[in-house]
């Protein structure tokens, strides 16, 4: 198709990150940094028959800060994920300075799982359990005119939201993109990952020899994008540079032994970039035997394993939905301050290949990164970031 | 110009390819199972599948039999699905099994299939695909985005080709897909809002 905006870049605008660590992207990437985790050990919590670990959000917290934003009750007929949706959405919105409601403007959401736990309450099909009727209330909230795309590629739903978004915009289907990644954890999936014997008994350590598996965690991030020309791109702004999602064709429910999908996926973005240029390759790094095996023979493979490389589960846990869009601001957030956050829970190497991995920051002048992401289904996802103007 | 290169329906009332029915012997079986075994056969995995990915892999079957080099691996074709009940059969599915604490199962077979995308792995495991996958949740009405987002699939320099479409399958009862082979091309139908409509409303 006609590519005719070659001029334009696709650039941040505003971003916002609701966790358990903090209910913004300052205090978030302020947690990490310090070492902090919001990891806890649960028991009983939903009735469920065995303890998990995992990083949860404080929806007191978050209806107090809707409360203060929209006054007390204006949220009550919206579910903890819609309410924590909305919440990150309209600090991303604030920064950006966007009109939400313009009919150039549109929003995509990247969740997993949505409303599914309304149906402990009433196991019946109705609108209200399907992630599209979410993800349209949330846009009328903000009294958005347009259909909202919800993308459900499993946990690689978060980079895969950010490319829809950079193509519609690209394609001059909008001028502006809410992209808002969120999952609430559940009885429903808390019980389904400890059915595939996924869960972790303590906190993650991603890439380690000891890892037994990993932490479920829930955040609402967003992030907006904007088309601009590239003249008008000031040097220190992100621009979201390329996309790709590939399949590795082998298993619904386990990653390629050969890291396939996932490294065709960094092949197709990485092309003509010097690894050298890397500041971070952000990985899933979920800390499952499989998953941190594969990453690193697809790094490996793309040639990347001398470029740093670090994984945030240890921090928030998975957050599913989230993860993609959250861990891709909080890239950039810690890039632009000179950062590589250390892989928290890694201490010693547990992958067949050699990876440039710690768990102490390290500082970084380079203005490009690679995020990646895997998930069931087969999927891969990876995108490359950058600062500046410069040719994407 | 992106045209529909080739496409199938499938409903309770019957399977559609390129607006022929497919004939069917009688038989006891439910439609899927009863085009399963004449059309496809061999693939125990189908029977595995909820009743989404069954609905959409026949489809796709259907919408890809008799294609020259079937399973080579390929990575220029892209899986693009939109659906609105996506993985509602399986997570209810899912939700009884673990909502009894006296009769608690919960059983990692049926909580894979609590994500719409493993429709997409599945049909990419099948071909050899491994190229780009993707799954949207949307409003059946909602037919521009269906066509937009197809479109745009193709901004991607290595996608040549989509295999993508509509499916819906809140239970095992009801079942919808409506897949198309999209290319670039001279020949078929344009890949258009108004021309899907109207081989989505024809049912």
């Amino acid at each position: 198709m006609e590519s005719a905006l070659e001029h334009e870049l696709i650039v941040r605008e505003g971003d916002n990150i609701v966790s358990p660590l903090g209910l913004d992207t300052t205090s978030t990437l302020r947690a990490v940094v310090a070492g902090e985790s919001a990891l806890r050990r649960y028991e009983g919590l939903w009735e469920l028959p065995e303890p998990f670990v995992a990083s949860l959000l404080d929806f007191g917290a978050i209806d107090r800060a809707l409360a203060a934003r929209y006054g007390e009750g204006r949220l009550a007929d919206y579910t903890e994920f819609e309410r924590m949706s909305i919440l990150s959405a309209a600090s991303a919105l604030e920064e950006s300075g966007i009109d939400p409601a313009s009919p150039r403007t549109h929003f995509f959401l990247s969740t997993t799982k949505g409303n599914v736990a309304l149906l402990e309450s009433d196991n019946r099909y109705r609108r209200e359990v399907l992630p599209d009727w979410s993800a349209r209330r949330i846009a009328a909230f903000f009294g958005n005119p347009n259909p909202a795309t919800v993308v459900s590629n499993a946990c690689t739903s978060g980079l895969c939201a950010q490319i829809a978004a950079m193509r519609a915009l690209r394609s001059g289907r909008c001028d502006h993109a809410v992209v808002i990644g969120a999952d609430r954890q559940s009885r429903f999936i808390v019980s389904g990952f400890q059915s595939f014997k996924a869960l972790s008994p303590e906190p993650c350590r991603p890439f380690d020899r000891r890892r037994t598996g990993l932490n479920l965690g829930e955040a609402a991030a967003t992030i907006v994008y904007t088309r601009r020309r590239r003249e008008e791109v000031s040097d220190g702004e992100w621009v979201a540079c390329r996309g790709a999602i590939r399949n590795d064709a082998n298993h619904i429910s386990g990653p390629s032994r050969t890291g396939e999908g996932c490294y065709r996926a960094l092949q197709a973005i990485l092309r003509d970039i010097d690894p050298a240029e890397l500041a971070v390759v952000n990985v899933h790094g979920t800390a499952t035997l499989y998953n941190d095996e594969m990453e690193s023979i697809a790094l490996d493979r793309a040639g990347l394993s001398s470029v740093p490389v670090n994984g945030l589960k240890g921090y928030f846990g998975h957050t599913m939905g989230a993860a993609g869009v959250l861990e891709s601001i909080l890239t950039m957030h810690a890039v632009e301050a000179g950062l590589v956050p250390g892989t928290r829970g890694y201490a010693e190497c547990g992958v067949s290949r050699a990876l440039n991995l710690s768990s102490q920051p390290a500082r970084t002048t380079r203005r490009l990164f690679v995020k990646m992401l895997s998930g069931f289904g087969g999927c891969n996802a990876a995108m490359l970031f950058k600062r500046g103007g410069g040719l994407c | 110009m992106l045209r529909i290169r080739r496409w199938v329906r499938i409903t309770p009332a019957g399977a559609v390819v390129d607006g022929v029915p497919v004939r069917l012997e009688p038989t006891e079986d439910p439609l899927p199972v009863a085009l399963y075994r004449p059309r496809v056969g061999g693939y125990p995995k189908f029977f595995k599948m909820d009743p989404l990915c069954r609905v959409g892999f026949l489809a796709s079957e259907l919408l890809l039999d008799g294609e020259t080099s079937r399973f080579e691996p390929r990575e220029d074709r892209a899986v693009v699905l939109f659906t609105q009940s996506g993985s509602f059969a399986s997570d209810s599915h899912y939700e009884r099994t673990i909502a009894d604490a006296a009769d608690y199962y919960p059983s990692p077979a049926v909580f894979v299939y609590t994500l719409a995308n493993i429709l997409t792995g599945e049909i990419a495991i099948r071909n050899k695909y491994y190229g780009e996958t993707s799954c949207y949740l949307l409003d059946r009405e909602d037919v521009e985005t269906m066509v937009e987002t197809v479109r745009e699939t193709f901004l991607d320099g290595a996608t040549h080709s989509v295999l993508g479409g509509w499916v819906d399958s809140p239970d095992s009862a009801n079942f919808e897909a409506e897949l198309f082979l999209v290319e670039e091309s001279e020949e078929g139908a344009e890949w258009a809002a108004d021309e899907l409509r109207r081989i989505m409303k024809d049912k």
